[in-house]
């Protein structure tokens, strides 16, 4: 006979699948997200984010694709509270971001329409995929050692310690030796206590060399709102990487039109210009501030200038000089120039083609996803294994 | 869980399973299992609790998490068509929440036990599932868990294509003699009704009784005949004889794991336990509105037998009204289905004048009326048999559509309200795709047909699925769809989805 019931509880606690699962979902994420580094580096709801911690990143590599009927062009069913009519409206995409494509509504919200999957991740995540390989190029050993980046090493093998520290390695290497040596037996034996070792780690500050950093941006008013925008994002995340690598780097700010000025940070992101470009302005005040304040012998010495490259074309010439003076106080020094719509060809790019110093690296920047490998470009840790062409 | 706590929920159910079995509730001995939040989610995210291991569940069960711990989630119920049945209540859940899913899902199981479209799914799928998971496992170890993966990727990606009704009155496994999509001879009405050519005299005038869904598979041997009589058959056999499959199939699984030719048994396998599994849900989708409606029918009325004080009268009250909360943009399936039972008991009860003269009914059969209805008919022929003008009106039922940037109400004609809901059940809401050649082009190429009904496909999908075909086909696979009233052939070799139309 059925319709017998019983009620019970099991002890689920080992029930790990969805965790397990959900780990390796997560795990894809970030593949697809490293995958699209470029596109996701200069996302406007990241570099505007302003502290948010978490951000959403749309993917749709991880949507589950089948075939399926496209849910813009359908009819659907709904229901009204009894006085719906014909034309009555539901709701609108117009708020949402152009470009998203198709997607279907998964149940939970009330909007109609489209719904695709958005990773959520901590600008810190994004920001360790972004900085894996990037790295100060040209580091040398200073007199002023103030700049540490930081590390966590298992130094110092010991003969005690806590279980989950055994040094496997060793521990297999030493029992493997007092069996050869005691029993003159090949092979592993019996693992003794005498035979464990153990690793211990510690944070170890490693001294490398002081650094300072000359972040120079064209705000003039050739610069556009877009120009400004990607200048701003290679600088967000330049500043942001600066300072989550290495302890003590310092980042002066300089911005130019005509004339140039050393700004705070905060007026670095935010203050635009206006009038007309004369790059050696900026140039020539990099140079006054490391003699006045950085001497290359204390100190790795870097500058970035980010320009439309609009310059007052009689001062190409100068600024060729003055560039070929900073390289030979600095470690590097990176130009980028950033090709908005009404882009020509006689830039300051092309006058720098002059310049032949190894030290000497230059980007263009055409879209958006261009920030990711210029950040790439200029902090090669060794530009001379993979030589950038420029 | 407290002692008390056990036994307070055993007293309640005991009460419970008396009530139903008061109604004539059918139902398998039940087993209700208690848990914690986390893994009810993880078995509402893989259908199953033994299912295999795979990302995507992972994903469905983050966002089931994450939705619960926004607090965004309803009252979770889940039960298992399965002999005996298998509940599972939350951990935490008041006495009068759990109350309500036990009632809830007692009428699942009756539905399951006793509804036409159940008949053939396996009883034994939790020990089947968990079999297949353990396979599914060892060949990761034999052959890398990245390449599993990616094989269960591509599976996954085509899983729904295939024909729940294969089977039905045939004992070959017989791709040669399968029957492709035929007028009722697939999902019922919502396909060939209102065609001209639909010979189904039940489906005339969108009156189909109940007539039809027994058309549909006992006696489809007896349709067979109507086709042989007019010699369609003997026709295409000398016309297609060199084709290959002889008719379209819509089995994609089957044909793929059969005759691909690069596949490995561990390939041939995964196909398999796809396949299976998702023979085991489909009458589930394609009874959502029904299965819902009368369990939340059931529920509503075992509640109201049961003693409950006011102030458990009162949350009651508040967790069904959640439960049937309608929306302006989605049916609600358990509102719908509520209502439409609760409509057809009435009608059957109470008959107006042209019921009762017309199709002499004298009244008070509501009762036996819906159970008749849970028994033969799926959310299609309910559809189109219940959904009445007057039903239409009453509840405020219309279609929408995106008209530029907006979604706005675009018809409120109650046929074509109710044939536009139907039709987009057919094959439970899926395209309807089938092999047209399993040796394209005389160079063993794929070559898919989707059977266009005025609905297009997402071309964005379609190209990110198209080389998951390929994938596992192993040779250039074709699609050819309609898109703009033009027909269009889209393919895919290995390197770039192309298109062109033709
Ligand atoms: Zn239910």
């Amino acid at each position: 006979m059925s319709g017998r019931y019983t009620v019970s509880r099991e002890d689920w606690s080992l029930h790990r699948k969805g965790e397990i699962d959900r780990q390796r979902h997560r795990e894809k994420v970030k593949e697809a997200i490293k995958k699209n580094l470029a596109d996701i580096v200069s996302e406007e709801s990241i570099i505007l984010s302003d502290g948010k911690k978490v951000i959403k990143v749309p993917i749709r590599s991880l949507d589950e694709f089948h075939f399926r009927f496209n849910h813009n062009k359908q009819q659907h069913g709904g229901q009204g509270d009894g006085e719906s009519k014909v034309g009555d409206v539901l709701g609108s995409d117009s708020k949402k971001k152009a470009g998203k494509g198709p997607g279907q509504g998964q149940g939970a919200g009330e909007e109609p329409g489209v719904d695709y999957y958005e990773a959520e991740i901590t600008i810190d995540e994004l920001a360790e995929m972004i900085f894996e390989d990037l790295g100060l190029p040209n580091l040398k050993q200073k007199k002023k050692p103030e700049l540490a980046s930081e590390s966590v090493e298992f130094r110092d093998v010991r003969k005690v310690g806590i279980q989950s520290n055994i040094d496997r390695k060793r521990t297999i290497f030493q029992a493997l030796k007092r069996r050869a040596i005691e029993e003159g037996k090949q092979g592993l034996g019996k693992i003794t206590r005498e035979d464990l070792r153990f690793k211990t780690w510690e944070q170890v500050y490693k001294y490398e060399s002081s650094a300072v950093v000359l972040a120079m941006m064209d705000t003039s008013g050739s610069m556009g709102p877009w120009e400004k925008y990607i200048a701003r994002s290679f600088f967000f995340w330049m500043v942001r990487f600066l300072r989550t690598k290495y302890q003590n780097v310092k980042i002066v700010f300089l911005s130019h039109h005509v004339t140039a000025k050393e700004t705070s940070e905060e007026e670095f992101f935010t203050k635009g210009a206006s009038g007309g470009t004369r790059c050696s302005s900026v140039y020539e005040l990099a140079l006054k501030v490391i003699e006045e304040r950085f001497n290359p012998e204390d100190y790795n010495i870097y500058g970035f200038h980010f320009s439309d490259g609009d310059n007052l074309s009689s001062d190409n010439e100068k600024c060729v000089r003055l560039v070929k003076d900073l390289l030979k106080v600095c470690n590097l020094i990176g130009y980028g120039e950033i090709e908005g719509p009404y882009y020509y060809s006689s830039t300051l790019k092309s006058a720098f083609k002059k310049i032949e110093e190894q030290n000497f690296t230059t980007v263009s920047i055409r879209d958006k996803s261009g920030v990711f490998p210029a950040l790439k470009s200029f902090f090669n840790p060794d530009p001379l294994k993979t030589a950038t062409g420029r | 869980m407290s002692i008390n706590e056990k036994y307070e929920l055993e007293k309640a159910l005991e009460q419970i399973t008396a009530i139903a079995k008061g109604y004539n509730l059918d139902f398998y001995d039940m087993y209700f299992e208690i848990c914690p939040a986390d893994i009810l989610y993880t078995f509402g995210a893989y259908g199953m609790p033994t299912r295999f291991s795979h990302w995507s569940f992972g994903k469905a069960y983050h966002k089931m998490k994450t939705q619960y711990d926004y607090n965004l989630s309803r009252i979770y119920e889940m039960v298992i068509n399965s002999d005996p049945c298998y509940a599972f209540l939350l951990e935490g859940n008041s006495l009068i929440q759990n109350k309500m899913v036990m009632a809830h899902v007692l009428a699942h199981c009756d539905f399951f036990k006793n509804n036409y479209y159940f008949q053939r799914t396996s009883r034994q799928m939790v020990e089947s599932m968990s079999v297949a998971a353990q396979r599914i496992r060892q060949y990761e170890f034999a052959h890398g868990r990245e390449k599993v993966e990616s094989f269960l990727d591509s599976v996954i990606s085509i899983q729904e294509h295939i024909d729940p009704y294969r089977d039905i009155g045939k004992n070959e496994p017989a791709i040669e003699k399968s029957e492709s999509g035929g007028c009722c001879g697939g999902e019922g009405c919502g396909k060939g009704c209102g065609k001209d050519s639909c010979k189904d005299k039940g489906c005339e005038g969108g009156n189909c009784g109940h007539t039809h869904s027994e058309q549909e598979s006992p006696y489809d041997d007896l349709w067979k005949l109507d086709h042989l009589g007019e010699g369609q058959e003997s026709k295409d056999d000398t016309q297609k004889a060199k084709k290959f499959p002889k008719k379209p199939e819509k089995d994609l699984l089957l044909f793929i794991m059969e005759y691909g030719r690069d596949l490995e048994d561990w390939q041939r396998d995964i196909i398999s336990i796809i396949r299976e599994e998702m023979f085991y849900f489909w009458p589930q989708m394609q009874t959502k509105i029904m299965n819902e409606g009368w369990a939340t029918y059931w529920h509503l009325r075992i509640m109201r037998d049961m003693d409950l004080t006011e102030e458990e009268s009162l949350e009651f009250a508040k967790l069904h009204s959640g439960v049937i909360q309608s929306s302006k943009v989605r049916l609600n399936p358990y509102f719908l289905g509520l209502k439409l039972f609760e409509y057809i008991e009435k009608r059957w009860d109470e008959p107006g004048e042209e019921d009762r003269i017309k199709y002499g009914r004298p009244g008070g059969e509501g009762r036996e009326k819906i159970f008749e209805i849970r028994e033969l008919d799926n959310d299609i022929s309910f559809l189109r048999n219940c959904l009445t003008e007057e039903f239409v009106e009453q509840e405020d039922i219309y279609l929408y559509k995106k008209v530029g940037y907006e979604w706005k109400i675009v018809e409120k004609d109650w046929q074509k309200v109710r044939d536009s809901l139907v039709a987009s059940m057919v094959n439970s809401g899926f395209p309807y795709i089938v092999v047209q050649d399993g040796d394209y082009g005389k160079r063993g190429e794929l070559y898919l047909h989707h059977a266009y009904e005025g609905a297009e496909l997402d071309v964005y999908y379609l190209e990110r699925t198209l080389p998951h075909v390929y994938k596992l086909w192993g040779r250039p696979v074709y699609l050819e769809t309609v898109l703009d009233s033009k027909k269009v052939l889209f393919s895919y070799s290995g390197e770039k989805v192309s298109k062109k139309f033709v």
